[in-house]
């Protein structure tokens, strides 16, 4: 505040400074001053000081105003319900480091519901009361993985709040623009004056959001300036084209495969050979089509391969990378990346009429089948063809799906994802029935959650399977964890039965039985928690 | 004393948490999956069991309709209190979801409740006889009220004499004596059974390596102290109201003994303050109908939390009585008549220019006041360069708000909840500042705790 030296009436001892320069030398050294006259020196000094101290405190006025802050753009959205706004401050409580650490017996990771309350209340539309924003920002910049669906959530006002605060800067950064909101297409002056004068990483969000409202626009606006690009640039915006590829990309394309960096060819290639009506993708189907045949001369028809024998301009062009990495033959090299960017369609015309699954099952000759199944998994993985990742995963119950075979396990599981949420749970449920545990935990990971029915029950039964093998729950604690964040809450009420300590058989780990009624008992727990979100932010009325 | 089915909001039940580490502990259990047979009754009452890591599960008992606050009984060993188990208990039942039905109490439940009722009448018919005699004969305690003030009374003069030689040799030397001189004066004014001036000392000794600006620090605070020697050395020329305030800066203890007002109290902000003895909890108190403002202490020794816990929001009934001396905000809650429910008032709110005012003025009746608890209506929280302050939306006036509260997670909530826009806000205004405690934002919305 400002400490007004009160100016009416006069001072009993001297003024304020000089009682403080007179204190801070001593008595000793200053002659008595006049008002000091028939006493003790540092006693007047001390009655004068006391007094002006009391008046100067006394006469303490308000300051004046700085400048206020700009307000906070409003929120929109409708408050959350009160239960949501509570629970939503015990998940921000519950930050890492103040629980005991150690062993997490029955309670939930309440950290680990953070993401998933986040995405409900962001799909409900709702706000955070105000007061949860710097817990939320703090949570935030904890967990860069939490971000953009804590700062969804958190709206307007964190980003007011994040101004204000340096350890909220990466708020401002993550957010396109700063924050400020970027021009549309249907503001193409604006747009154009930011992508001619905007740094590096306001022009890339001003590509992506035009392309997510208007593929063509942002291609347009990218052409405007393409030719006097830096190459490391000209690769960044080449692969926000990724999203919303059309065939309308595809003369645009074309021209980017005579590029002068390779790395932008390559990524061209890439793009043009997930088009499979494009020119490219036509000539890599020729290519591929001549290295694989049906060899009728045999009891039973097989596929041969003729890998090429030379990588020619042309292939160069395409983006089929001349030099095999170390260890790879270079022959092999080639035809991989040929079948990768050849259209899966043509296959079927190529290899005498045959599905998918017909030409998965024909032998290879000459150990070509790893090398042919392998592009073909990729293809279909760029291609997003269901058709054929059905037809490359096989059968779950297979004994190679579980094994070590053509196709890896990080491979299976992007080809899981081509395919609708149903079938990959029942796919992965199959899995699991047969190969219990020990693999899934990839597979697991791109199923959608909640679980479905059978893909939850494939997963418990397994779980308790594990337990009567008399192993430890923490050799599952992935997939534990997993069931916790994933397994649909309606299931709780079935795994009640496990949460008793079971007694142990014979050969079991000591102890083991107890860890798994706890672990179970988190389970059920968290999935317990789980529904009491949802429940919340429906603004479920209790009974 | 009861009231049906007012049941607490989260906030409110983590507010009664002891530590931080209960507080998390208790947050985990507050999920249906622990607990079985948990219940509640129309008075209050909510049980339940909850599994952990024995055989047996963990009985849990709660009457939170006690006007006297809550209690509970647990079967678990813990000694902290409230135990993680009622902390969980009562965040289920306060969450609404249905896992904590009403019904019919389970025996052993029953039993407790029985049991606290008894005691409870027991009270009522022998209560008031016991607990205000004192013990001993009155002619021997004022022989010993008589020894207490010759010593504290040499403990003065000899600190008076301390602080003259100190401004004889001049401050700059006190840079150098250091931390030792003023440890000893302290423990002086301990023997000397003077715990207020012994507190003033130690607070002295810290201030040569405060920063910028200590040597005015430092004697404003020996002229302050000299001042309260003086007050003491002279305290029967003094008003009888000042002489009360100076023996209770002393470090003498005073009793409540003013008439009991009863209102319905409004809770303001409570927050705790530690040292490596004791935690302090102040409670700040606003009773509409006489517009008071009283402060309330509770004490906990040893690292345990101060058994006084009323929730920021919450009002009740009931009389207190105020301490002795002037200017003396501090009561002592009496009875009370209902248990603390969700409110819907605020205090009425003062301008920045009349808060400073305020101050000034509670300065004349306690000059040792370091602040005054205020409500700031309509003021919008302003970054100021490095500092922040609360800036009236009607005006061109601001307080600073106090810098040791600019690291503070409070400060961001209460930035957040403004967001630009003027809110409502209680704290203690002094002359180091304003520390904001309890914030309401424009329109309806409920009070947001700050500290």
């Amino acid at each position: 505040m400002n400490t007004t030296p009160a100016s009416a009436g006069a001072p009993v001892g001297g003024s304020w400074e000089e009682l403080v320069t007179m204190a801070l030398l001593g008595t000793e050294r200053r002659p008595p001053p006049a008002w000091a006259a028939g006493r003790e020196a540092p006693v007047a000094l001390l009655d004068a000081a006391a007094v002006e101290t009391l008046r100067r405190r006394a006469g303490v006025r308000a300051a004046r105003a700085a400048a206020r802050p700009e307000p906070a753009a409003p929120d929109p959205r409708p408050g959350l319900p009160p239960a949501a706004a509570r629970r939503l401050t015990t998940l921000l409580a519950d930050r890492p480091g103040t629980g005991g650490g150690g062993r997490r017996g029955t309670a939930p990771d309440l950290m680990e519901l953070l993401p998933q309350w986040l995405a409900l209340a962001n799909a409900r539309g709702f706000a955070p009361p105000p007061e949860s924003l710097p817990a939320l920002l703090d949570a935030a910049r904890g967990r860069t993985d939490l971000r953009p669906a804590a700062l969804a959530f958190a709206g307007p006002r964190a980003l007011w709040l994040a101004r204000l605060n340096p350890d909220w800067r990466f708020a401002l950064r993550s957010l396109p623009g700063g924050g400020t909101a970027l021009p549309g297409p249907e503001d193409p002056g604006r747009a154009q004056q930011l992508w001619q004068e905007g740094l590096f990483a306001e022009r890339v969000a001003l590509l992506t959001s035009i392309r997510a409202q208007d593929p063509g626009a942002a291609r347009e606006l990218l052409a405007t300036t393409w030719a006097t690009e830096r190459a490391e640039d000209r690769l960044m915006f080449l692969d926000s084209l990724r999203s919303g590829l059309c065939a309308a990309d595809e003369p645009f394309l074309e021209r980017a495969l005579a590029d002068r960096s390779r790395n932008v060819r390559a990524t061209a290639a890439e793009l043009l050979s997930a088009l499979p009506g494009s020119a490219l993708a036509a000539r890599m189907a020729a290519r591929a089509g001549s290295c694989v045949a049906v060899d009728r001369t045999r009891g039973t028809p097989s596929i041969v391969v003729e890998a090429p024998h030379e990588c020619d301009a042309s292939m160069e062009r395409d983006g089929v990378v001349p030099k095999a990495p170390a260890g790879r033959g270079e022959r092999s090299w080639w035809l991989g990346q040929l079948v990768e960017a050849a259209p899966l369609g043509t296959w079927s015309r190529r290899l005498g009429g045959r599905t998918p699954e017909e030409i998965v099952a024909l032998p290879v000759s000459d150990d070509w089948q790893s090398e042919l199944h392998a592009a073909w998994c990729r293809a279909a993985v760029r291609q997003r063809d269901p058709g054929w990742s059905r037809a490359l995963l096989g059968a779950p119950s297979a004994p190679e799906a579980g094994g070590p075979g053509a196709v890896s396990l990080a491979e299976r599981s992007k080809l899981l994802a081509t395919l609708g949420s149903a079938e990959r749970a029942e796919w992965v449920a199959g899995f699991i029935a047969t190969h219990g545990l020990s693999e899934a935990f990839q597979l697991l990971g791109v199923c959608a959650v909640p679980w479905a029915g059978p893909l939850g029950r494939a997963v418990v039964d397994a779980l308790n399977i594990a337990r009567d093998a008399g192993s430890y729950p923490w050799s599952f604690s992935g997939v534990m964890g997993l069931a916790e964040r994933c397994l649909d809450p309606a299931e709780a009420g079935r795994l009640e039965g496990l949460t008793a300590v079971a007694d142990e058989p014979e050969n079991a780990a000591p102890g083991a039985g107890g860890y798994w009624a706890e672990a179970f008992q988190r389970l059920v727990t968290t999935l317990r928690l789980r529904a009491a979100m949802t429940s919340e932010l429906d603004g479920a009325q209790p009974r | 004393m009861t009231q049906q089915g007012v049941r607490w909001t989260a906030d409110q039940v983590l507010a009664l948490a002891p530590d931080a580490a209960s507080r998390t502990a208790g947050s985990k259990l507050g999920a249906a999956g622990p607990w079985s047979e948990a219940g509640s009754s129309d008075e209050g009452t909510v049980w339940g069991l909850c599994r952990g890591s024995g055989s047996r599960p963990y009985q849990t008992v709660i009457d939170s309709a006690d006007s006297t606050g809550p209690a509970y009984k647990c079967s678990c060993p813990s000694r902290k209190f409230p135990c993680k188990h009622a902390l969980g208990l009562l965040l289920l039942w306060a969450g609404e979801d249905g896992s904590v039905p009403r019904g019919p109490a389970p025996d052993w439940a029953e039993q407790w409740m029985e049991g606290r009722r008894e005691r409870a009448e027991e009270k009522g018919t022998t209560g008031g006889a016991s607990g205000t005699a004192s013990p001993g004969d009155p002619e021997a305690a004022r022989r010993r009220a008589q020894r207490r003030a010759e010593r504290i009374t040499a403990g003065a003069a000899e600190l008076e004499q301390r602080l003259a030689d100190l401004l004889r040799g001049g401050l700059a030397s006190a840079e150098q004596a250091g931390y030792g001189m003023w440890e000893e004066t302290a423990a002086r004014m301990v023997d000397a059974q003077a715990p207020g001036l012994a507190a003033r000392v130690r607070e002295l000794g810290a201030i040569p390596s405060s920063g910028p600006g200590w040597p005015v620090r430092l004697l404003e605070e020996c002229a302050l102290l000299h001042l309260l020697d003086q007050g003491w050395l002279r305290r029967e020329r003094l008003p009888d109201d000042l002489a009360a305030t100076v023996r209770s800066r002393v470090g003498l203890p005073g009793s409540a003994d003013g008439p009991s007002v009863r209102d319905r109290w409004l809770v303001l902000a409570q927050y705790d303050t530690a040292d490596t003895r004791l935690t302090t909890r102040r409670i700040w108190l606003y009773g509409a109908e006489t517009d008071r403002t009283a402060l309330l202490l509770s004490y906990g020794a040893g690292g345990r939390a101060p058994e006084l816990t009323l929730p920021v929001g919450l009002a009740f009934e009931a009389e207190v009585s105020a301490y002795p001396g002037a200017g003396q905000l501090r009561a002592a809650l009496g009875e009370r008549f209902t248990p603390p429910a969700p409110a819907r008032t605020r205090p009425p709110g003062l301008t920045a220019s009349q808060a400073a005012a305020r101050f000034g003025e509670a300065l004349r009746s306690d000059p040792w006041l370091d602040s005054h608890p205020v409500t700031l209506a309509r003021v919008i929280p302003t970054p100021d360069g490095d500092t922040w302050q609360l800036a009236d939306a009607d005006g061109d006036c601001a307080l600073p708000i106090a810098s040791s509260l600019l690291s503070r997670p409070g400060l961001w909530r209460l930035a957040a909840l403004s967001g630009g826009a003027p809110v409502t806000v209680f704290g203690e205004c002094g002359h180091r500042g304003f520390t904001p405690l309890t914030a309401w934002p424009e329109g309806a919305g409920e009070p947001v705790s700050l500290c």
